[in-house]
């Protein structure tokens, strides 16, 4: 996967020889350049937009900010990252909540951008926050969709709506809100068709139907995935429907995303949610700065500790830390980590989150969640007083302890390895933390 | 019968074909000599095609050489030579053709999410139904909600009967039993459908190699078709996900879906220089028999002529 090297990286390559040099000049920053729109370009953003923000970045780069910065490969990068963020809206925009209810979302898009999905992810964030959603379903045309949603709004326990493909679904769309005013539903979310956008007579249902409900939000799905053409489809349906935002799906470990930064560019409509996983609750707000980093390869540091702090139990994090100080931590302490590591998904998603760590050098570091199971297995085996003490560990103890979770002595020998490691790093991590306010960031791996 | 799908083709690449031959013609029309300025707007249509930067200076370098060895410069002539060079960048061997005559043949069919791998299954059926072959679906996509019954619709559709299990089963259980039930039908043609999961997933992919083992262990006799499916949007990460489903399956072939509308799908010359992949298949609609057999030479004058 050498395909996306982090620009990070690419860019300190390229300043290496000036730092302690103090100084840039139009030749270095040209070359920063080229290797920034090659990251856009690869990331998917739309060649005209790179070619318009190089030129930005380029003006303001060869102004004072770099020269005598003693780092000006980072310097480079925060420029790039701010005008990045900038061109993405700065900051999160929020859905706008009718003071009349029912609040009606109408979710369009092409086929397969992952509508009928995200219709269940947004329907199941907002009644967390203490909405009464109802799901619509519009689409009559793609074979079992209904079904889908029906599916989708069954597993969340969230009612859908339906009247079965033979209806028009400009009348669906109208019947639905009757029905939510009818049941004390305060939400409606309208799944719609996939369509093309050049397609005139589909278009115009939507109109259709917008006209019918007079939505607050229309809300375009679009593929992080999709490359230099997310432009023309954002701007057809804008022209057509007068979007409201944009909600980015499928975002997961490898897709750059570069097209949430071309439709907000072209349509100024902001990118609204993020749909990063195939599980209901992988559904964010979405936030610019940790986007820009994203299409950059630069990790996303933010959503890595906002992660660790919302699966951590503060209480448990402050007694391990005691515990470390007090050079008392236990292989059951060790245990609970990981399990609790293990709630935060899968290690590989989670690494791709820590900047400069990109898929070459996760390589070498092999995270393997089957590593873990084993791990897991191993201490399990282990009486409540071996977990205390390792040192109790003797030959005989190895054996019984490898046979019993189906390992080799080798992987117990290899944990009480690891353990000793983890132990030792904690222990230097606190000291050089002291005062430094981590909330509860404990892995053992890192 | 190359004239239906030249129609065929041409008509779901109008939009495109407006798109890069005006924009061409327009280049030519404001160029007299070919020089660094035209090289380098070529340069933006190819990459606005979502072909990729390393594909495109690729071709644009192949480009030069190819006119300075045919002593071109006039803008006019560079047309043709962009089209030679282009044509050798998808040219599909007569061997890796769809093959609709072999028997037993399996057919596994991959790709991301909302690619369209199970409308081109139902699509496929038709093809082979219509060639007078025994064909039989597989629900092999037992995770994304309805998946098994969208087959059903299409199977329906087609006539042709689906082998299914419940949703959540394992999926290389389901592909078995579809493996058993050919074998002792004697069915021609097996076509499976498998989740839409995301490529980077790491213990989803192993989830496609037991279903590779299954496969490869209770029914090696059958010639093998593996496809993976790629939404004509797709952009840069078209090869990525090429890379990494050809980690776990011995593509064969690629289905390119969705070319019915304004994107370009520049991203499979891409996938073929730097996977080796060939696309086999073109989807250029919704309708049952909206789905053509790929021919690199039409692909490419559809583009630009």
């Amino acid at each position: 996967m050498a395909v996306f090297e982090g620009l990070s990286e690419k860019l300190q390559n390229t300043f290496k020889n000036l730092t302690g040099r103090g100084k840039l000049n139009e030749k270095d920053i040209k070359e920063a350049m080229r290797e920034v729109k090659l990251a856009l370009l690869e990331a998917d953003v739309n060649f005209k937009i790179v070619k318009q923000f190089i030129s930005d970045v380029s003006e303001r780069a060869n102004g004072t900010d770099v020269m005598g910065s003693l780092t000006p490969g980072q310097q480079v990068i925060k420029i790039v990252n701010e005008e990045l963020t900038k061109l993405m809206g700065e900051t999160n925009v929020k859905i706008k909540i009718s003071s009349k209810p029912p609040t009606v979302i109408m979710l369009v898009g092409l086929q397969g951008a992952g509508k009928t999905t995200t219709g269940g992810k947004l329907g199941n964030l907002l009644k967390k926050q203490g909405k009464k959603p109802l799901l619509v379903a519009g689409d009559i045309y793609r074979p079992a969709a209904i079904k889908q949603l029906q599916v989708v709004g069954e597993s969340l326990e969230i009612p859908v709506y339906t009247m079965g493909d033979q209806i028009n679904p400009v009348d669906i769309a109208k019947a639905s809100i009757n029905q939510a005013n009818k049941n004390g539903q305060d939400l409606v979310i309208i799944d719609t068709a996939g369509r093309l956008h050049i397609d005139d007579n589909l278009m115009d249902e939507l109109s259709q139907i917008k006209n019918a409900v007079n939505p607050d939000e229309i809300l375009l799905v679009v593929d992080s995935m999709t490359g230099q053409d997310a432009v023309n489809v954002a701007v057809a349906f804008d022209e057509k429907l007068g979007l409201t935002g944009v909600i980015l799906t499928k975002l997961d470990g490898d897709a750059r995303g570069g097209a949430a930064l071309s439709v907000r560019a072209v349509t100024g409509k902001p990118i609204k949610f993020i749909g990063v996983g195939e599980k209901f609750k992988d559904f964010e707000e979405f936030y610019p700065d940790r986007m820009a980093s994203r299409i950059l390869g630069m990790g996303d540091i933010m959503s890595l500790i906002e992660k660790a702090q919302e699966n951590f139990d503060e209480e448990k994090a402050m007694k391990l830390q005691k515990k470390i100080k007090n050079q008392e931590l236990d292989l059951d302490d060790f245990l609970e980590q990981m399990q609790q590591m293990k709630n935060m998904g899968p290690l590989s998603e989670l690494m791709n989150m820590i900047p400069g760590m990109n898929s070459k050098a996760m390589k070498n570091i092999n995270v393997d969640d089957k590593e873990l199971v084993k791990v897991e297995a191993v201490i399990q085996s282990m009486t409540k007083k071996e977990r205390k003490d390792p040192n109790l560990l003797n030959a005989s103890r190895k054996k019984r302890i490898a046979a019993g979770s189906g390992t080799n002595v080798s992987d117990v020998n290899r944990l009480i390895k690891q353990f000793e490691q983890t132990k030792k790093m904690m222990k230097q991590m606190t000291q050089m933390t002291k005062g430094n306010k981590m909330g509860g960031m404990k892995m053992p791996f890192m | 019968m190359l004239k239906i799908i030249f129609a065929k083709l041409s008509e779901g690449l109008n939009k495109t074909k407006h798109n890069i031959t005006d924009r061409i013609d327009d280049l030519i029309f404001n160029y007299g000599k070919i020089d660094e300025e035209l090289l380098e707007e070529i340069e933006e249509i190819l990459i606005t095609a979502d072909v990729g930067m390393n594909t495109t200076l690729k071709i644009i370098s192949e480009l030069r050489t190819s006119l300075k060895e045919r002593k071109i410069n006039e803008s006019s002539e560079i047309k043709s030579v962009l089209k030679d060079v282009l044509i050798s960048h998808v040219a599909l061997e007569e061997e890796s053709k769809i093959d609709y005559t072999t028997t037993p043949q399996i057919i596994l069919v991959i790709g991301v999410n909302g690619a369209g791998k199970t409308t081109s299954i139902g699509k496929m059926a038709k093809k082979y139904k219509d060639k007078n072959k025994s064909v039989l679906l597989v629900a092999g996509d037992t995770f994304r909600a309805a998946a098994i019954d969208q087959l059903k619709v299409w199977g329906h559709r087609v006539d042709v009967e689906v082998i299914s299990q419940q949703e959540g089963s394992d999926p290389a259980s389901v592909i078995y039993d579809g493996i058993q039930a050919a074998k002792s039908r004697g069915t021609d043609v097996l076509i499976c459908d498998t989740a839409g999961r995301l490529h980077n997933k790491k213990n989803l992919v192993m989830e496609l190699n037991k279903v590779f083992r299954i496969v490869e262990r209770e029914y090696p006799e059958a010639k093998r078709e593996v496809l993976l499916v790629l939404d004509a949007t797709t952009g840069q990460n078209a090869i990525i996900q090429a890379k990494t489903f050809k980690e776990v399956a011995d593509i064969t072939g690629i289905i390119l879906t969705k070319l019915d509308g304004t994107a370009k799908g520049g991203a499979i010359l891409a996938v073929k220089d730097e996977v080796g992949i060939p696309v086999k298949l073109v989807g250029l609609g919704e309708k049952i028999e909206d789905l053509e057999d790929f021919d690199g030479e039409t692909f490419i004058k559809a583009l630009i002529d």
